[in-house]
């Protein structure tokens, strides 16, 4: 069963307590997503950490039951 | 060392640019894929591909040789720079040709 945005979102938050997680359905199927992710836990990490630490929050999922999931990273501007 | 990993070792040490993906540069079987060969064609070098889903060992073994869960995986002088998000981000900031010349890595 494909992830739900609500799903996804809850995941990376609790992961990475204090991120904005923005969701786009790209296919319209509720199966394609796309994620922003704005962590303060970025912060001086590579771009390849950066999403190393978003799919460590999702617990595995990514690449199996999530297998399209688009996602850009970012440290919050203040 | 399995027999997977002394495989992905060797073309990745082997090769300039490696960019493992599901199809062919011709025939991308997914988007991601085809979005990592279109940029890779923009930045004007010249790459080995690796059809994962023709060899299944190294299509499980990438994953834990980068520790990365997705393909494509785009590695420049040995080196994993990341899936086709990463790809894209870096290729929009110009942060990828630079990278390329920088490693001198040949043009296409």
């Amino acid at each position: 069963m494909p992830m739900s945005a609500n799903e996804i979102e809850t995941m990376i938050k609790a992961g990475l307590p204090g991120s904005e997680v923005e969701m786009t359905d790209l296919a319209g199927d509720g199966d394609h997503w796309a994620a922003k992710v704005v962590a303060p836990q970025f912060a001086g990490k590579s771009r390849v950490q950066q999403h190393k630490m978003v799919y460590e929050s999702l617990g595995g999922k990514m690449g199996g039951v999530l297998h399209a999931l688009q996602l850009t990273t970012a440290v919050p501007t203040s | 060392m399995s027999d997977a990993n002394s495989r992905i070792t060797d073309v990745v040490t082997s090769n300039d640019v490696v960019l493992f993906m599901k199809g062919t540069p011709l025939f991308p079987q997914c988007g991601f894929s085809s979005k990592a060969v279109a940029i890779l064609e923009h930045c004007g070098v010249g790459f080995e591909s690796v059809d994962v889903l023709q060899d299944m060992e190294v299509r499980q073994g990438i994953k834990a040789y980068s520790d990365w869960p997705t393909i494509p995986q785009l590695y420049v002088k040995g080196e994993f720079v990341g899936g086709s998000d990463i790809m894209m981000e870096m290729f929009e900031a110009g942060e990828l040709q630079t990278m390329m010349d920088e490693k001198k890595v040949a043009k296409a």
